[in-house]
């Protein structure tokens, strides 16, 4: 069996390298214990959705609608309505003085802030819902479309920029060549295209992915080339030394060489592309995941659009975990991954 | 400064069998020739020359060591003869012929290791092979061997990471010489090793240099170090970069550890450091200011 002796062994380096000061309140960059970090990564996601509860539950925290349950004799008032507090205390002044039936509500808050509750079983009954118009989609097949425009379009990106980027980043010559441009296309809005996109590539899938191939490849391009420029040179002039020619240098040593940072990359370009998602599918003819958004929202069914716009934030964090997973599989010896 | 006495020797006078040893030396074909190299750098608008005029020559199987103040020039220096950094004027002659570029007769061993950290040990020795279209079942058989030789067959698989700096030097060391090269340039190899497995690696230097057929050419700034590694010493002063002496170095082989004591490395080590440190010290950057009493005069700590 392998005798690797401790002393050799070195702990792989985390961020938190600071040891324990005491007698200071602010320490930069502590070590935190296992339960320390999961606890604060719990709270993370727990305090904001504390604050909504509370927000939505108590209902002396904000609630400034009321909810019509029945309207007494208030003509314009139906049940299921929301008015202003002060518009509903304005009608009971009117119905006490004029001796009709006061209007009965419950606080509210608006209808633009579902409660939790209402987002977590949206999350199930979005699902169960039938389509609206007889040729829609079901929500599955709606977030089936985005994943597929997300992918083809980050595919395209990637075919293009990444070899781009690394051609730019170890070559001199192509770096003066390609990236005066790609700095000036960067600046340029990606839904600034979207008119001369539908002109080209119709109004279906294609001008949705070209959205998103503009709004990542100008500046994947310019990242991929400034990790690969990273590239710690003595290990050229090593494989230099051990006769090392032209490509071979770019493909057994450079790219190797920057590789996990290449990934990381990439993940966080990935993360880009989904932000480009919504204005994307709008071009055209609306669809994927933004046309139930914008049909939901329609109807104010804000509980749907929340579902759904959590749905988006939960594929992108997933894809996320997963890859970051999948790096320290792939790359055993990078230690800012361990 | 130790007061030498009278009869010591003088690092010129040669045992018998150490001037025989050197006469062989020297009786072997040159293989490398530097001739009048200088360099010059172009820093903003004035030219700096970090080497002047540099000539000198090296013999198969030499081990030559080349010391001199930090900023002479030794690495440049090492580095055109790598072909890493081009010269300014004079030539580098390997085998007779002008060096151009790197390739894969120069090997060469970094301070930094600079040991491919995504491959493993044992990848990292079948490397320069490997580039040079050896198959994969020979680089492999070779590459083994090596490791075999370094004692350590069993970190084949291990990462780079996850080796001591004594163990990452010894493997940067195969990685060069499992590629055959004719001569082995060293910068500064052992400088950021401590000193117990320094002092390891310059003995098992010797033992590898002895069993091969391989020149070395060998940076340091430390004097002990050059003076038990080396057949010849080469000096060199700074701003700019000039070459002060070529000492042959008086001591018998195999060295060991009890040289350090002997009266020719005592009187070598002398001529070197007023080669290095001449008694007209008092520059600029070498005087630091005193520092004034800042406690109370009767409580001294000395
Ligand atoms: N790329 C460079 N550009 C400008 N000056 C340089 C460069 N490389 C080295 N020098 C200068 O050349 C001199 C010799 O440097 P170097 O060979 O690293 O010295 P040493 O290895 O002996 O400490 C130094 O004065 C340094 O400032
Ligand atoms: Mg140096």
């Amino acid at each position: 069996m392998l005798n690797v002796s401790d002393a050799t062994i070195r702990p792989a380096s985390t961020g938190e390298t600071g040891q324990a000061v005491p007698g200071q309140w602010f320490r930069v960059r502590a070590r935190l214990s296992r339960r320390a970090r999961i606890l604060l990564a719990f709270a993370s996601i727990l305090l904001p959705l504390g604050l909504w509860s509370a927000v939505s539950y108590v209902p002396f925290i904000w609630h400034p609608d009321m909810l019509i349950s029945d309207p007494g004799d208030v003509d314009y008032f139906q049940p299921g309505m929301r008015v202003d507090k002060a518009m509903f205390a304005s009608e009971i002044a009117n119905a006490k003085t004029g001796g009709t039936a006061p209007p009965v509500g419950t606080a509210a808050n608006p209808v633009y802030l579902p409660a939790p509750g209402d987002v977590l079983m949206a999350f199930y009954t979005s699902f169960t819902t039938p389509p609206m118009d007889q040729n829609g989609l079901w929500l599955h097949q709606s977030l089936w479309r985005s994943i597929q425009t997300i992918f083809w379009g980050f595919v395209i990106s990637s075919i293009i920029g990444v070899p781009l980027g690394i051609l730019c980043g170890a070559n001199s010559a192509f770096s003066r060549l390609i990236e005066p441009f790609v700095e000036f296309f960067r600046y340029l809005p990606a839904p600034a295209f979207s008119t001369l996109a539908v002109a080209v590539l119709g109004i279906y899938a294609g001008p949705k992915i070209a959205i998103i191939v503009i709004g990542t490849l100008f500046q994947q391009i310019l990242i991929i080339a400034n990790t690969t420029r990273k590239a710690d040179f003595s290990l050229v002039e090593a494989a230099l030394t051990l006769g090392t020619k032209n490509l071979r240098l770019l493909t057994k040593v450079v790219i190797p060489s920057v590789l996990p940072d290449l990934y990381r990359d990439q993940r966080v370009l990935l993360g880009w592309a989904w932000t480009y998602l919504i204005v994307a599918e709008l071009v055209g003819a609306t669809s994927g995941i933004s046309l139930f958004i914008t049909q939901q929202s329609r109807y104010q069914h804000f509980a749907n659009v929340y579902a759904a716009i959590a749905m988006i934030g939960i594929l992108g964090l997933g894809t996320d975990l997963i890859l970051a997973a999948l790096a320290r599989k792939l790359f055993p010896w990078d230690r800012a991954a361990a | 400064m130790t007061q030498l006495p009278m009869q010591d020797p003088s690092y010129l006078d040669q045992s018998d069998a150490v001037r025989e040893r050197l006469d062989r030396l020297k009786a072997r074909d040159v293989i490398l020739r530097v001739d009048r190299l200088t360099k010059r750098f172009q820093a903003g608008k004035n030219e700096i020359t970090a080497l002047d005029e540099i000539s000198f020559e090296t013999h198969r199987r030499e081990f030559l060591c080349i010391i001199g103040p930090s900023g002479c020039g030794k690495s440049t220096l090492i580095r055109i003869l790598a072909g890493l950094e081009t010269l300014s004027d004079g030539q580098v002659l390997l085998d007779n012929r002008p060096v151009n570029g790197p390739g894969r007769e120069r090997g060469m061993v970094f301070q930094g290791y600079t040991l491919f950290p995504w491959l493993t040990v044992r990848k990292n020795v079948m490397f320069g092979l490997r580039m040079n279209n050896v198959s994969r079942f020979d680089a492999q058989k070779q590459a083994n061997e090596w490791l075999n030789l370094i004692g350590l067959e069993q970190f084949a698989d291990c990462y780079p990471h996850q080796l001591s700096g004594g163990m990452k030097q010894r493997v940067a060391i195969a990685r060069a010489l499992v590629n055959h090269p004719r001569i082995l340039l060293m910068d500064e190899p052992f400088s950021a090793l401590d000193a117990q497995t320094r002092a390891k690696m310059q003995a098992y230097l010797l033992e590898i240099w002895k069993k091969i057929d391989i020149t070395v050419i060998f940076i340091t700034h430390d004097l002990d170090e050059a003076i038990f590694l080396a057949d010849r010493i080469l000096v060199l002063s700074a701003h700019p970069g000039r070459l002060q002496e070529l000492i042959e170095v008086p001591m018998e082989r195999p060295r060991k550890p009890e040289h350090f004591l002997s009266p020719e490395f005592a009187a070598t080590k002398a001529r070197l450091e007023a080669l290095i440190h001449p008694p007209t010290e008092d520059t600029e950057e070498e005087s630091y200011p005193s520092v004034p009493l800042l406690t109370d005069v009767r409580d001294s700590v000395e």
